[in-house]
């Protein structure tokens, strides 16, 4: 079965930039829209580059047939469209930033007046994928499990919610600025007293009791789907910190560490169901929480084992564009992943693209590492020594340094020795 | 762990010697050296009987990090001749764990090497094919080659006699199972329907109104084949490997499982046959060697791959979807495409080689895959086929007398 590719692919395709570096969205999209570019015009495509920061390597002269840096605005970027009159616009590889104008051009109706397609994953899809409504409902439509929550407005109820969800339970109290009132509940006790103040603080008297996954494995899975359906892992990555620290703050592992093959597999199967059920076309990150699997074994015994309260696993986020984490299990495992991801844009299917390492194979195959990869993020403390160091949710690492060896050991020893903060190994 | 390890040996058969600690049980072993690419796995394939008379090496460097545990195991006990990896995990980390592998070894009485440059082994097994090697804590190189010379070669002898079952039985479920299930069925009892008993596990479910009876010819067959069957509803009894069409044919079965096994299939002379009287009766599915006696059965021939595909990351494209899916493999032999007689569709091929994964037969319910749509250790991917399987077997019971003609 062919989908005809060839014949439907775009002449002319508009690249979209991560624009300014901040925290969260650095050199790696530099790295990812540079390796598109190549891959694009590798096809022959016409490459039209927009971004707003002159110093990144893919606003270099030879990069892109044409190159604007210009602000990455909507009114800008319809100048550019009008101008160039591009066949398509590719917007996962400039991170949060480069998709998110993407769906504002296609709802704006810039993309239809100019006859522009949104290549790979669909307008809709992003949306599936970042609207908490819409993506519940995907994950029920396909059978993955949901993370148990209940909305309340008294306090008994709330403490029913708990008797259900079990402890820790988050309390998040409904339409308030920033959480107010909200808290995390380890016992009965303070959730009848964070319930109490939260509903109070709640404008319309009701709070959301949902299960913490403070404390769980957290896992990513690196995935890749084409038009046809077919879908690869590049790569699965294991937090050092668990849930609860933002994982650009967390040393990370590739591959998992911890996971037994059941436990690799079902959680890799998972990630899979979910790219499919969004229709993704190209890469996407998919993180997931993971319980141990002895409480599972306690929750059979008990006969409480298959509903959704006892699941092992949550979905957190599903990223889908070309992420962080993307950058560094495309440098982990040696597979090109925006460059793929880019060919995938244009129509190719996995078996179509050939593998830049062999040369002999295909882009469809999943990387097996005989290494280990650790990745230690570093902190700017050195230039804020008053700064609050404690890590929570909101990162705060401004770089990283990434470190293979044939063993997990050895390979955080040489990921220390390349902190540059003066020490030769975790021990001295 | 009180015992000391001391040094050991592997020599291959081309004199080359890689020293190492011991790992598991002292003594000698000897058999083909192969490697696996797998990530995670290592005990469901020490305990895989498609390993039989191989000694194993695993590419991923850590083995051991998650233990073992009466869950992984995919037969009652360590199939593989010899293991050698390259770091062993002493203090293993995972809830399910019971112990480690130096120790899983040692119980079972096979020895194995660790702190081995497994990738030197792995290039050389690539550049020259898999070849003989031995385990050895004797430092003399001339020794074990003398000893290894005296050992009988793989390929050259019979291994799938030793690992299948000596007698009939009706299965299950056993060790293991509770944990599988989970896996297997937490989507599966959501969607409905399942009538799974969480209590007791699928594998002591009663059966349902419309099961399927499938008879499994035996060649070392794996627990999760038997799982995914039970899982989908269907009576499962064993055969020995040796057992005849007639033997089989007397279950009244609405299908047969031809399973995977170790060796080489142009010793299976006996199981072709069998095959042959099958052919038309009734569905046939073949996994791994069972795919290979099938395909012989039909006058197709078989050949060595030069280092074999062993791992879970093989891409294999459906041709009839145009799908590419990620599978386990665990495979030194593969089918002649060129032999294939009309009847025989390839279905399936592997993407890295173009070998032949998989057929189907132009007319009658019989399909084959080289890969391990039961996994166990690998990707999931492929559990759709064994509802192929089943679907296939439901066909033919509602074209009964169609079944017949062809009987005749």
């Amino acid at each position: 079965m062919t989908n005809g590719t060839a014949a439907e692919m775009p002449k002319k395709v508009l690249v979209i930039g991560s624009g300014p570096i901040i925290i969260g969205q650095a050199a790696e999209f530099d790295y990812a829209g540079t390796q598109a570019c190549r891959s694009l015009r590798e096809e022959g495509v016409e490459v039209v580059l927009v971004n707003s920061n002159p110093a990144t390597i893919m606003t270099d002269e030879d990069m892109a047939d044409r190159i604007y840096i210009e602000p990455l605005t909507l009114p800008v970027i319809e100048r550019i469209i009008e101008r160039e009159r591009p066949d398509g616009v590719i917007g996962t590889m400039g991170g949060q930033t480069g998709l998110n104008l993407v769906v504002d051009l296609e709802k704006s109706g810039i993309l239809e007046k100019y006859n522009v397609k949104a290549l790979g994953t669909s307008v809709a899809s992003v949306e599936m994928a970042e609207d908490r409504e819409q993506f519940r409902d995907l994950l029920e439509r396909i059978g993955e499990p949901v993370l148990p929550s209940y909305a309340v407005e008294t306090v008994e109820d709330a403490v029913e919610a708990g008797r259900k969800i079990g402890y820790p339970a988050v309390v998040r109290p409904a339409y308030t600025l920033g959480g107010t009132g909200g808290g995390i509940a380890m016992n009965e006790q303070e959730l009848r007293q964070i319930a109490t103040g939260g509903i109070a603080a709640s404008k319309v008297g009701q709070v959301l009791v949902e299960q913490s996954l403070l404390g769980w494995k957290e896992i990513e899975y690196e995935v890749m789907r084409d038009g046809e359906g077919s879908v690869i892992t590049i790569c699965n990555m294991e937090n050092l910190d668990p849930m609860g620290v933002h994982t650009g703050d967390s040393i990370v592992v590739a591959p998992s560490q911890t996971l037994n093959d059941k436990d690799y597999q079902r959680l890799r199967t998972a990630s899979l169901n979910i790219i499919s059920g969004l229709d993704i076309k190209g890469g996407c990150n998919v993180q997931l929480a993971y319980r141990p699997s002895s409480m599972v074994a306690e929750a059979i015994d008990e006969g409480a084992g298959y509903d959704d309260e006892g699941s092992m696993y949550y979905v957190i986020e599903v990223n889908p564009r070309v992420s962080r984490s993307s950058a560094l299990a495309s440098k982990a495992t040696g597979y090109p992943i925006a460059r793929v991801a880019a060919k995938i844009a244009l129509g190719k299917t996995l078996d179509q693209i050939s593998n830049a390492v062999t040369q002999k194979t295909t882009a469809a195959f999943e990387p097996a590492l005989d290494y280990c990869v650790v990745k230690i993020p570093r902190w700017p403390f050195d230039k804020f020594p008053t700064g609050d160091r404690s890590l929570g949710t909101q990162m705060k690492a401004t770089g990283e340094v990434m470190a293979i060896d044939r063993t997990f050991e050895a390979a955080l020893q040489k990921a220390v020795r390349s902190m540059e903060n003066g020490r030769g190994s975790l021990l001295w | 762990m009180s015992d000391v390890r001391g040094s050991m040996y592997l020599v291959l058969e081309d004199g080359s010697v890689y020293p190492g600690k011991r790992l598991g049980a002292e003594g000698e072993s000897t058999g083909e050296v192969v490697f696996n690419t797998s990530m995670t796995g290592y005990q469901e394939m020490l305990t895989d009987p498609s390993y039989g008379g191989q000694i194993l090496v695993p590419t991923y460097p850590m083995i051991g990090n998650y233990g073992t545990s009466e869950a992984d195991v995919e037969s009652n006990r360590i199939q593989v001749n010899g293991f050698v990896v390259r770091d062993d995990c002493e203090e293993p980390s995972h809830p399910l764990s019971e112990g480690t592998v130096h120790d899983y070894l040692l119980k079972n009485g096979i020895p194995g090497i660790s702190g081995v440059d497994t990738r030197a082994i792995t290039r050389k097994l690539r550049s020259a094919g898999v070849m003989m090697g031995i385990i050895t804590p004797d430092d003399s190189a001339e020794a074990a080659l003398e000893n290894l010379s005296k050992a009988p070669r793989y390929g050259e002898f019979d291994v799938v006699g030793d690992v299948s079952t000596d007698e009939m039985y009706a299965w299950n479920g056993d060790a293991g199972e509770r944990s599988r299930a989970f896996f297997d069925l937490r989507g599966r009892a959501r969607q409905g329907g399942m009538g799974v008993d969480v209590e007791r596990g699928i594998g002591q479910r009663d059966l349902g109104d419309n099961y399927m009876k499938v008879v499994v010819n035996d060649y070392g067959v794996k627990l999760n084949i038997l799982r995914s069957l039970r899982a989908r509803g269907c009576e499962v009894i064993v055969v020995p490997d040796d057992a005849s069409a007639d033997d089989i044919m007397a279950h009244d079965p609405d299908g047969v499982m031809l399973s995977p096994g170790p060796g080489d299939p142009e010793l299976l002379d006996r199981s072709v046959e069998t095959a042959r009287s099958l052919v038309g009766q009734l569905p046939i599915m073949g996994i791994c060697l069972g795919h290979q006696v099938i395909a012989r059965a039909f006058g197709a021939s078989t050949f060595k791959l030069h280092f074999g595909h062993r791992g879970g990351n093989q891409p294999v494209k459906d041709l009839e979807t145009g799908r590419v899916y990620v599978t386990a493999q665990n495979h030194g032999y593969a089918v002649d495409a060129e032999s294939l007689p009309d009847e025989l569709n390839v279905s399936h091929i592997n993407l890295n080689d173009q070998t032949v994964e998989g057929l189907r037969h132009r007319d009658l319910p019989i399909m084959t895959i080289q890969y391990h749509s039961e996994a166990s250790p690998g990707p999931h991917d492929s559990e759709y086929l064994f509802d192929r399987f089943v679907g296939l077997m439901q066909e033919a019971i509602g074209t009964a007398p169609e079944k017949t003609s062809v009987v005749n």
